[in-house]
């Protein structure tokens, strides 16, 4: 095409600026005066943490911010072909969106109409922006559904989104997105909800559609390995301001802003295990790198552990009804079987579906399991009634993914922290509890006046402190961690990953760490278990499995994690 | 377990804090930024406190005294010269009015018969009870009820024989049929009506929080069996039932009133409970309760209760107003309160008979009443609303 004559970048975005208001006399100020640019066929990563502002740049420039509450500031420019969009009518907004610059969003499931066939929606896009026939529109919807990899389109386009799965619904929304030929195309973290095999695929899919249909991409997310794939110019952004930008070869070799090579160094790296992942704190503040202890920390069990936690051909089922009299059964865990060693970590990985969770919560009691015996202390804990098993309950605690979602928004910390203790009689009164409590608070290093405050206070990585201060609060040997850590952003996941270090070196605890993401498992934990299909794949120390997988699946698994920066495209750098 | 139900209020450590808002206070910020819900809120909370006042006695307590002549009209028309003058027959038992003069009052239809029967009753209450205050009865089927209420009347000295010896032409607001002053009559009836809506709507969403919550939370054949249940309640047309449960219960009375709207409004609170229990047993924190081995009615209702409390108010708001209406056309039916008992709705089914007469007062006083209740009740129910969950207004979060 025209790229190669025309060097004037797609978009043009000058000093935007968009602040929300949030009540009466309060504003926040989301983007504060940002200026980048996305140049003609190349793919442009905007990477933030949450709050960075990066998605509100993204929605400023499609012109879909919510008008009745947002400030657009009149000198702020989203230049493309011309127009400013930042301050163009909708009408004209509208025809632009649809045909010029389109949006993939970050869940499938929820983007695509469920009482709609896909072909539907996307024979609908079609017609009305590109003016083709029924007919035309439904040939054409199935090479587009052919060309973002669906199997058997002809047959596909009479699916419902309820009969694809995640990956094959985001590919839908991709066909959807590209159905008009568009110049830009915007993906707002598109796999995050996906599981990373998946993932995988779909950062392949915009790559090669990018290539052949010389798009331009703003590519949103919060994952830098994802960037390092994908991504000819990297942006990024932290509380509504640009701390770095430039070709992905630069920012990844040589970042030169501290936030940059903080995001860089905090995530856990497959290759290196120091003892303590470094925090956003250690370069924002501008301390001295060599203080850090930079030695490896070793992991794996030996046979001589001694085991807290022996499971055996753990089984769970669960049933629905079908039919009128009938009952199907889904078998979510099928015969597995682990042992524990005290003070180390079992990681638990395993796409979505694999039964990882229901192993947790069915070790927990919070799932009632169907067969097999967990041998805790001599004792089978999942054989005993609601009432024996009171005393060992406090023993095997859990952490779940959403901190926003585990605490009782309506209880102090305060309460939520003396709760659990006075169930379980611990402390032999109120103020020996209090004073308990408050030394929790320190230990998860939150200020004592947490106590009076309510969880809304608090942000994520605050909030999952707290969570794991209420588990410590019972003095368990076991604590599960259900993708404690997936929710949080890349600093505070560091953070938390330290403080559950700390407080295994401490107190001595067990951890059985479930997650999807195999680069914070192999951090953490000293032996991996992976899981498909609620079937125990491969048990092994967590070294060796990364060093030779010994099944099929567990190095698909393995090949599909993103890898962050090789190096890069052929074509990163080159505009310099 | 017997801390099973206590909440947990850690004790305080003297660490230098600022107290912080709770999700409670954080939403009556929010209520107090609504300027309709804030006036609202004032004039059900003006209503809420004559309710009060005439409760206790301190407002309205003489409503009963017949202060004004026969339907005085109000002040601000001036004195009625037509049918101002002659006291009405009820008043005079001694003297009971000749057919012929009644019939002078032109405009009513039913003169004729008004006046045969008032020459009966006249003739009877001579013969029978003389002394016995305004109304003179042959064939009064309530006539029990009546003698109680004289006689508590008599002891309370609200009324009696030694009445109001001068009666005014004029009351503030008019009079009704035995001159007694609408304004304070309307003050009395709210007094009735707003207690029965509010204590009806207690009834109704105390039952349905804890169906609703029985149902949501244990799921299986506890939910079955509450969804029956409340499927047999929600088949019978409404007013069908009320007055099924007003003929069960016999007697009439206040409480009856509370009791029959109570028993059959908890239909919607136990639909929408339950949803939100279901909703909310599912949510990581219960989880979180269950496994720090909190009991089941814990985690129902010191963990679940407090967070789907927000829907029991506004449902109770919601059913106060409808309750108010319910009580007024039930009372409009003659299946309300009881004689004795002065609510909006037997002020209104007094009205119809008034209205042919010309006597408007009654009527606009009761509906005007109940209408400045009723919307800002349902402004405040607005506004409270959106003030508990922020999220309906569609705002973005930051």
């Amino acid at each position: 095409m025209e790229t190669k004559m025309n060097d004037d970048p797609l978009v043009r975005v000058r000093n935007l600026k968009v602040a929300f208001h949030i009540d009466k006399g309060t504003i926040f100020e989301a983007v504060k005066g940002i200026s980048f640019d996305i140049p003609r066929n190349r793919t442009v990563a905007l990477v933030g943490e949450s709050g960075s502002g990066k998605s509100v740049t993204s929605l400023a420039i499609l012109g879909l911010l919510p008008p009745e509450n947002t400030i657009v500031d009149p000198a702020s420019e989203i230049l493309y072909d011309g127009k400013n969009l930042a301050h163009l009518d909708q009408a004209t907004l509208r025809e632009l969106r649809g045909a010029d610059i389109s949006m993939i969003f970050q869940e499938p499931m929820t983007s695509l109409n469920p009482v709609f066939t896909v072909g539907f929606q996307l024979t609908e896009v079609l017609r009305l922006h590109m003016g083709l026939s029924p007919a035309q529109a439904r040939k054409r919807a199935i090479e587009l559904l052919d060309e973002v990899g669906i199997p058997d389109p002809e047959y596909k386009i009479n699916a419902f989104p309820s009969q694809m799965s995640g990956g094959q619904q985001q590919r839908v929304m991709i066909a959807m997105a590209i159905a008009c030929e568009p110049k830009l195309l915007i993906a707002d973290e598109p796999t995050t909800a996906l599981d990373v095999t998946i993932q995988k695929q779909i950062l392949d899919l915009i790559a090669a559609l990018q290539k052949k249909r010389h798009m331009s991409v703003l590519f949103i997310t919060h994952d830098l390995a994802v960037v390092g794939e994908i991504a000819d110019y990297v942006v990024v952004m932290r509380n509504g301001v640009i701390r770095e930008q430039g070709p992905a070869k630069q920012v990844f070799e040589a970042p030169s802003d501290s936030y940059t090579q903080a995001l860089l160094k905090c995530r856990p790296q497959l290759d290196r295990r120091p003892v303590r992942l470094p925090v956003i704190d250690d370069y924002m503040d501008g301390r001295t790198h060599g203080s850090r202890d930079m030695s490896e920390r070793v992991r794996g069990v030996n046979a001589a552990d001694p085991i807290v936690l022996d499971v055996k051909n753990l089984g769970k089922n669960f049933y629905s009804r079908e039919g009128l009299f009938g009952t199907r059964t889904f078998e979510a865990v099928k015969d597995v079987s682990f042992k524990l060693p005290k003070g180390k970590t079992l990681g638990l990985v395993g796409e979505s579906g694999s039964g990882k969770t229901t192993v947790g919560l069915t070790l927990m009691r919070l799932h009632q399991a169907t067969s097999g015996e967990a041998i805790f202390e001599g004792k089978d804990i999942l054989s005993m009634s609601a009432r024996e098993f009171m005393p060992w309950k406090r023993r095997i605690q859990i952490i779940f993914q959403n901190p926003y979602a585990s605490l009782n928004p309506r209880f102090t910390i305060g309460s939520i922290l003396t709760e659990p203790m006075e169930i379980h009689g611990i402390g032999t009164n109120a103020q020996e509890r209090t004073d308990l409590a408050f030394e929790l608070l320190k230990k998860v290093s939150l200020p004592e006046d947490s106590f009076y405050k309510y969880p809304h206070e608090f942000s994520g990585g605050q909030r999952q402190r707290i969570a794991i201060a209420r588990c410590l609060t019972m003095k368990p040997d076991i604590l599960i961690c259900d993708e404690s850590v997936s929710a949080l952003d890349v600093s505070v996941q560091a953070q938390v990953l330290n403080l559950l270090q700390d407080l295994q070196d401490e107190f001595g605890l067990s951890y059985i760490f479930i997650s999807h993401d195999l680069a914070v498992v192999k951090y953490i934990a000293d032996e991996i278990m992976v899981m498909s299909e609620g079937k125990l794949v491969e048990i092994a120390n967590s070294d060796d499995i990364y060093r030779n997988p010994r099944e099929d699946y567990t190095r698909r698994l393995l090949a599909s994690i993103p890898k962050g920066w090789q190096g890069g495209r052929a074509v990163a750098g080159t505009a310099d | 377990m017997a801390t099973a139900l206590k909440s947990v209020t850690p004790l305080v450590r003297e660490v230098p804090h600022t107290v912080s808002p709770g999700l409670w206070a954080l939403a009556w910020k929010r209520l107090q930024s609504d300027h309709v819900g804030m006036v609202s809120l004032a004039i059900v909370a003006a209503f809420i406190l004559l309710m009060i006042l005439s409760g206790v006695g301190l407002v309205a307590k003489d409503w009963n005294l017949e202060t004004g002549v026969n339907y005085a009209p109000p002040s601000f028309i001036g004195a009625d010269i037509e049918s101002g003058t002659p006291a009405a027959p009820e008043a005079q038992p001694a003297a009971p009015i000749p057919a012929s003069e009644y019939k002078s009052s032109v405009v009513d239809p039913l003169a004729d018969v008004l006046a045969e029967i008032r020459g009966e009753k006249g003739k009877a209450g001579v013969a029978a009870a003389p002394a016995a205050g305004d109304d003179a009865k042959t064939v009064d089927p309530l006539a029990d009820v009546m003698a109680d209420i004289k006689a508590s009347g008599a002891k309370a000295g609200a009324k009696g024989a030694e009445v109001v010896a001068a009666r005014t032409a004029t009351l503030p607001f008019g009079g009704d049929k035995w001159g007694r002053d609408v304004l304070k009559k309307t003050i009395k009836g709210s007094e009735t009506s707003i207690f029965v809506g509010l204590a009806a709507a207690v009834v109704a969403v105390v039952i349905g929080t804890i169906f609703g919550a029985l149902s949501g939370y244990y799921g299986k054949w506890v939910d079955d069996f509450f969804n029956w249940f409340y499927s047999i309640f929600s088949s019978i047309p409404y007013l069908l039932l009320i007055l099924a449960v007003a003929a069960v219960l016999q007697q009439k009375g206040i409480h009856t009133i509370i009791l029959i709207l109570g028993l059959t409004g908890w239909t919607g609170v136990f639909r929408l409970i339950r949803g939100e229990y279901l909703k909310h047993k599912a949510r990581e924190y219960v989880q979180a309760a269950d496994a720090i081995g909190a009991s089941n009615a814990r985690r129902m209702f010191i963990h679940i209760f407090p967070n789907v409390s927000h829907v029991v108010l506004v449902q109770l708001s919601i059913l106060t107003v409808g309750f108010i209406k319910a009580e007024v056309i039930l009372s409009f039916l003659g299946f309300g309160v009881p004689v004795d008992v002065v609510s909006w709705g037997s002020m209104l089914n007094e009205a119809q008979n008034e209205l042919i007469l010309g006597k408007w007062w009654q009527l606009v006083a009761a509906t005007v009443a109940m209408a400045t209740l009723v919307t800002a009740f349902s402004l405040f129910t607005d506004a409270l609303r959106d003030a508990l969950d922020p999220k309906l207004k569609g705002r973005m979060g930051a």
